[in-house]
């Protein structure tokens, strides 16, 4: 399968009254078709701006300033607001956290998944209310043939999320992006939402980035997951991996603060002491320095990069604890490409 | 809705009432008697009464009101009590002029406001921006008599451009570009008025919905701005947009008293104005009414179009 999305290096910038403000600072993964990767982190570690960042869709005052983000080996980074229209909600669609507020008052159902068909498919006004009750029966919506031409206050928090999905899958874009679509869900319409999600996924072989913070989500849902911490990726790894040998400090940490069903009813959690660094004074070293139950001398002054290591699968830490093993790893390339060449 | 819309009008009837006897009472409580106004001065005491007599004014002031009332059921506003005409003719004639001087004025002014609104929201502190609520701000707190005026004395004095007052020349032929050009200083000055009220609720309104979340949705669909802007923002920006035009529509009846003074405009206004000063008391209660059932039915059809506007509105 082919590379879809290769995000390399991204910063993301904010211009704001106390001068410019870095939220996103060498954001790096890549994604192939047909696969998910889930983008982790407590709130405010920059997996969201990540996303807009990617769609263009950030405020008037932010912009990603370094870096690239190549979709089929397009890059969209300097990509003028007439093409990038192109390739929003066609080859990249988003579906957003918040299903109350996403969806136009104003407007029927009809109206705002119409609106997307017609434009990118050139469907008539009849195949495209067509081709939206089929979206719309098929992401599970009951009377979808009256739905259509209701107003979306009249829809449940759960039924919007999923008109919100068939409106992201209906140009079967390439790239769906879902920032944290169950968080404001309850719990059994969670899980109804991540299946309906698997089985379109599995249908379409769409990539999904999937923002979160809950690593269940990230169990049921990831293929690959990269964590993230105050504007970077700490690690990056598959699903697998991050659960069975959790490497960076943090990555530990969340772990930790997990509960789980066979802890003993008594067992505290554990937590991260501290909290995530502001972004108007950013440390110069490493960012977790602070909060690191492993902090050395040299975490304060020296900036530690993304580096991959030696394991089953590609698993990449930004860590001094695994500098052993990167420059082992690192050794060990380059002694093959000499084999090879 | 059509039940909605009944009931509504059911209870607009005590309203009414209740407008009639406040109106008749307030303005019979003003001191000064319409018979001061028009007898000649060197008139006896005798004379003063049987006019008084003749006109009903002798008679205790609740028979007086029931006896207004029992006429205005049956469609009589009564005589003007200074140049003697039937009110309802009075106010017939003087309609016309303050409808047409206010519906272009109204019109004119959305037309201004709305769209100068929406691109000051898109383009916040930009220079756009400072310029349309720099002119929303004067247009709201220069008082119309003093713009009246102003443009009166630069346009009409100064320059001889524009006629200084009246809807037609004097002896004229009463064509139609007569009364474009006796038009355009009164609604200039009206259009000001109403613009930069509106405005100020176009721009707010529009800066509440530009940071809604489904404007982003819309985004993420690789919408264009324009029809983000026009069609999923500006619709939820509608109802106090319709607020304001709920209350600027009485203006079409009631008539901008002042600028219709300023500008000799023959309307509702300056008859207003002249039935407070000849104390033409019948005249006066006829407008207050007419102007009292224009702003009920303004807010009946504000509250009906909030319902077309919003689909979350339904009245039960």
């Amino acid at each position: 399968m082919g590379e879809l999305l290769k995000v390399d290096k991204i910063k993301t910038e904010f211009k704001t009254d106390k001068g410019m403000v870095t939220s996103v600072d060498e954001v790096s993964f890549d994604l192939k078709e047909g696969e998910t990767i889930c983008l982790v982190g407590e709130s405010g570690c920059g997996k969201s701006v990540t996303s807009l960042s990617i769609m263009h869709l950030l405020d008037k005052n932010g912009s990603v300033t370094h870096g690239s983000i190549l979709l089929n080996g397009k890059e969209l980074v300097n990509m003028s607001e007439a093409e990038m229209r192109k390739v929003r909600g066609n080859e990249i669609s988003m579906i957003f956290q918040e299903p109350m507020t996403s969806l136009n008052p104003v407007l029927t159902i009809g109206d705002q998944l119409t609106e997307g068909i017609r434009l990118h498919m050139g469907y008539s006004k009849k195949e495209a209310r067509d081709y939206a009750v089929e979206m719309l029966k098929k992401v599970g919506i009951p009377r979808a043939e009256g739905i259509v031409d209701d107003y979306p206050h009249r829809l449940s928090g759960g039924m919007r999320q999923r008109v919100m999905i068939a409106m992201a899958l209906s140009c079967k874009p390439k790239l769906l992006i879902a920032d944290e679509p169950t968080t404001a869900l309850d719990v059994t319409i969670q899980a109804q939402i991540l299946k309906l999600m698997k089985g379109l996924r599995s249908e379409s072989k769409t990539a999904i980035i999937l923002i979160t913070h809950d690593l269940g989500v990230v169990a049921e849902m990831a293929d690959k997951v990269a964590v993230m911490y105050a504007g970077q990726v700490v690690e990056e790894t598959d699903v697998f991996t991050l659960f069975d040998n959790p490497k960076h400090p943090y990555t530990l940490g969340l772990m930790k603060s997990i509960p789980h069903i066979t802890n003993p009813d008594d067992m505290r959690l554990e937590s991260i002491p501290g909290s995530v660094p502001s972004v108007y004074n950013m440390p110069k070293g490493c960012r977790f320095y602070d909060r690191c139950p492993f902090a050395m001398k040299r975490c304060l002054e020296e900036k530690p990069e993304l580096r991959p290591i030696e394991d089953k699968k590609s698993h990449s830490i930004r860590c001094f604890l695994y500098e052993k093993e990167e420059r082992e790893f690192e050794e060990k390339k380059q002694d093959e490409k000499e084999v090879l060449s | 809705m059509a039940q909605y819309i009944i009931r509504r009008i059911l209870i607009a009837i005590p309203v009414i009432l209740g407008v009639t006897i406040l109106n008749f009472f307030i303005i019979n409580l003003a001191p000064g008697n319409p018979v001061d106004m028009y007898v000649n001065p060197s008139a006896t005491p005798q004379q003063i009464a049987m006019e008084k007599h003749a006109l009903g004014l002798d008679q205790p002031i609740i028979i007086q009101y029931f006896h207004w009332l029992g006429q205005l059921i049956q469609g009589n506003l009564g005589f003007s009590y200074s140049t003697r005409e039937p009110v309802t003719s009075l106010i017939t004639s003087h309609i016309g002029p303050t409808m047409l001087l206010m519906g272009i004025s109204l019109i004119i002014g959305y037309l201004i406001a709305i769209p100068l609104g929406i691109i000051s929201a898109r383009k916040q502190n930009s220079w756009v921006d400072y310029l349309t609520t720099g002119f929303s701000f004067f247009g709201v707190s220069v008082p119309h008599f003093f713009l009246g005026l102003g443009v009166i004395y630069l346009f009409a004095t100064k320059v001889l451009l524009f006629p200084t007052g009246g809807m037609n020349t004097l002896g004229g032929s009463g064509s139609f570009s007569d009364l474009f050009v006796h038009l355009i200083l009164p609604v200039a000055v009206l259009s000001t008025g109403i613009a930069g009220n509106m405005i100020r609720y176009v721009r707010s309104s529009m800066l509440d919905v530009l940071g809604k979340d489904y404007l982003r949705t819309a985004k993420a669909k690789g919408l264009r701005q324009f029809i983000i802007t026009n069609k999923h923002a500006l619709r939820n920006a509608l109802i106090p947009i319709i607020t304001v035009i709920g209350i600027d529509i009485p203006m079409l009846i009631g008539g901008a008293i002042v600028t219709e003074q300023v500008f000799q405009w023959p309307g509702l206004g300056l008859l207003t104005i002249q039935s407070i000063s000849s104390r033409d008391y019948s005249t006066l209660m006829g407008i207050n009414l007419i102007a009292a059932i224009a702003v009920l039915l303004a807010n009946l059809l504000t509250d009906i179009f909030y319902a077309v506007a919003d689909p979350r509105i339904r009245y039960e």
